[in-house]
């Protein structure tokens, strides 16, 4: 799922200045998992903004603001998110944008960052483990992604740099290159796989845009 | 002699590393370049190294050229995509640097410019390649190249990562993507090469072992306990009891060559700013 963090609230203030009428939106999907745009934390985003001098003139938590028919349906017509100066935003980039391109007429808040896809290992720890390359080659690495998982992105091996398992770069990551190396050393045939030279053909691909 | 030529013979094979100015000075380097001309076989010019923004490796191989030394350029995979990539693998020929040493590069985090995008869009192995490919007269997009690079490739190699196996796995990989010769990381004891060396020995690419002037017995604290490369308690006693550091630390290297010497390729030397000694340090190898 998309992991998300909220803004500090003196930049979504920051990014009110002069709207006196807003509407909170929150995500019942990742950003609900994520502890960062479910009920509660519109709730209390809500109150906080009510605080400083705000009229919030309702909230709704969208099943999914990344689907643009659920924005069409729930939140295109919304009475109460009529009445506001600014639509406040508890969802990830994807769902800010699918909102700007149902109502491109409204003034939209970001208050999340939209970090990464992860995997959940516990509430609030977070793994990073595919970004989303477009060409998925993990068959041919034991299933980690060196991809993701190595600071360098290496797709043939490793630099040499790891000390201790760890990766140069960053002291407190495995090295997925050792990760890979160990799993695979379990399945001979695999390491064959490890040995073919994996060329650059399709690795790089910066945006994958479909519109039909 | 061409460092393509150099690696056919079985000649002990020396090259130096020699990194580029913070700025557009280059006198210095180039006059410490001279003094090391007709004594080694390679002078290796770092890229950018440890992610610090430095004068180009490019420029100072072209000027080493124009003052009789054989260039090796280095090249990471850390600042360029694939078509810079390309294209200053053309310039450089272009300019008569064939030597091209290839790596994946420091990432920007261990540098001096911390938030620089790290762009590892080929990889070493696939920039190997990639050079092999040029010289076939076609790039990477499978266009046809109007004449065609020729180049001695080189690439890196830990001896000392854990697990050897994995590392050698890629060094044959390295090989098979078209490098001929590989330059080590600093070693300080020839016991822990053992099998390295046992290892490489019948591989068809040269291998330099790493040799580095260590100047002072913090720098070897440094490097032993930071970048955790084993450095005999010995040689520290040694470095921080001298009444020369510098002086003991040219003894080290020349007595480390001395005994790598009968069973390696060759060695390539790191100086770190002191490349005006390492005539000395070959004058004492035995
Ligand atoms: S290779 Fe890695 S980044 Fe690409 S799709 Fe597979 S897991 Fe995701
Ligand atoms: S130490 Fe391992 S994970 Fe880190 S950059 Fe090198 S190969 Fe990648």
């Amino acid at each position: 799922m998309i992991i998300t963090k909220q803004k500090d609230i003196q930049k979504i203030l920051g990014q009110l200045k002069g709207k006196d009428r807003v509407f909170v939106v929150g995500c019942a999907a990742c950003a609900t998992k994520c502890a960062t745009g479910g009920e509660e934390q519109v709730r209390i985003l809500a109150e906080e903004l009510a605080k400083n001098q705000k009229k919030v003139t309702g909230t709704i938590v969208l099943d999914t603001p990344c689907d643009m028919r659920i924005v069409k349906k729930e939140l295109l017509h919304n009475e109460k998110a009529g009445l506001a100066e600014s639509l406040v935003l508890l969802s990830c980039g994807a769902g800010v944008q699918s909102i700007a391109q149902v109502c491109p007429e409204r003034d939209l808040v970001p208050a999340l960052d939209t970090l990464f896809l992860g995997s959940i290992e516990r509430l609030g720890n977070f793994n990073q483990y595919c970004s989303l390359c477009g060409d998925c080659i993990i068959d041919e690495t034991a299933g980690l992604c060196p991809v993701t998982r190595c600071a360098k992105a290496l797709v043939n091996g490793p630099c040499g740099g790891a000390v201790n398992g760890k990766c140069e770069v960053n002291s407190g990551q495995d090295c997925v290159w050792i990760l890979i190396y160990e799993k695979l050393q379990k399945n001979p045939t695999n390491i064959k796989k490890y040995r073919k030279i994996k060329s650059n053909a399709s690795i790089s691909k910066p945006q994958r845009i479909k519109t039909r | 002699m061409k460092f393509a030529e150099t690696l056919k013979t079985k000649k002990f094979i020396i090259t130096a590393e020699l990194f580029p100015p913070k700025g557009i000075n280059v006198q210095s380097l180039l006059d410490k370049a001279k003094l090391l001309r007709g004594k080694i076989d390679g002078f290796n010019v770092t890229d950018n190294q440890r992610a610090v923004m430095r004068l180009g490796s490019l420029a100072i191989c072209r000027l080493l050229l124009d003052q009789g030394c054989e260039p090796i350029m280095q090249m990471t995979c850390r600042d360029r995509n694939r078509i810079a990539l390309q294209s200053d693998l053309l310039s450089a020929n272009t300019l008569g640097v064939e030597n091209i040493l290839i790596l994946s590069g420091d990432h920007p985090s261990q540098g001096d410019h911390k938030e620089a995008k790290p762009v590892y869009d080929l990889d070493p192995v696939q920039l190997l390649k990639t050079a092999r490919a040029l010289e076939t007269g076609v790039d990477l997009a499978g266009k046809k190249l109007d004449g065609s690079p020729q180049f001695c490739l080189g690439a890196v190699v830990n001896p000392m990562a854990d697990p050897l196996d994995l590392q050698l796995a890629m060094v044959e990989k390295k090989i098979e993507a078209g490098a001929q010769f590989f330059q080590t990381q600093p070693i300080f004891d020839f016991k822990l090469l053992e099998t390295f060396v046992a290892r490489t020995r019948d591989l068809p690419a040269k291998i330099l072992i790493g040799v580095f002037l260590l100047k002072s017995a913090q720098v070897a604290i440094f490097m032993k306990e930071k970048l955790g490369i084993n450095i005999s308690p010995h040689y520290i006693d040694r470095l921080s009891r001298a009444a020369s550091p510098v002086d003991e630390g040219i003894n080290i290297a020349a007595e480390l060559i001395s005994q790598l010497k009968p069973h390696v390729d060759g060695v390539h030397i790191m100086a770190l700013g002191l490349e005006e000694h390492i005539s000395e340090i070959l004058d004492k190898v035995k």
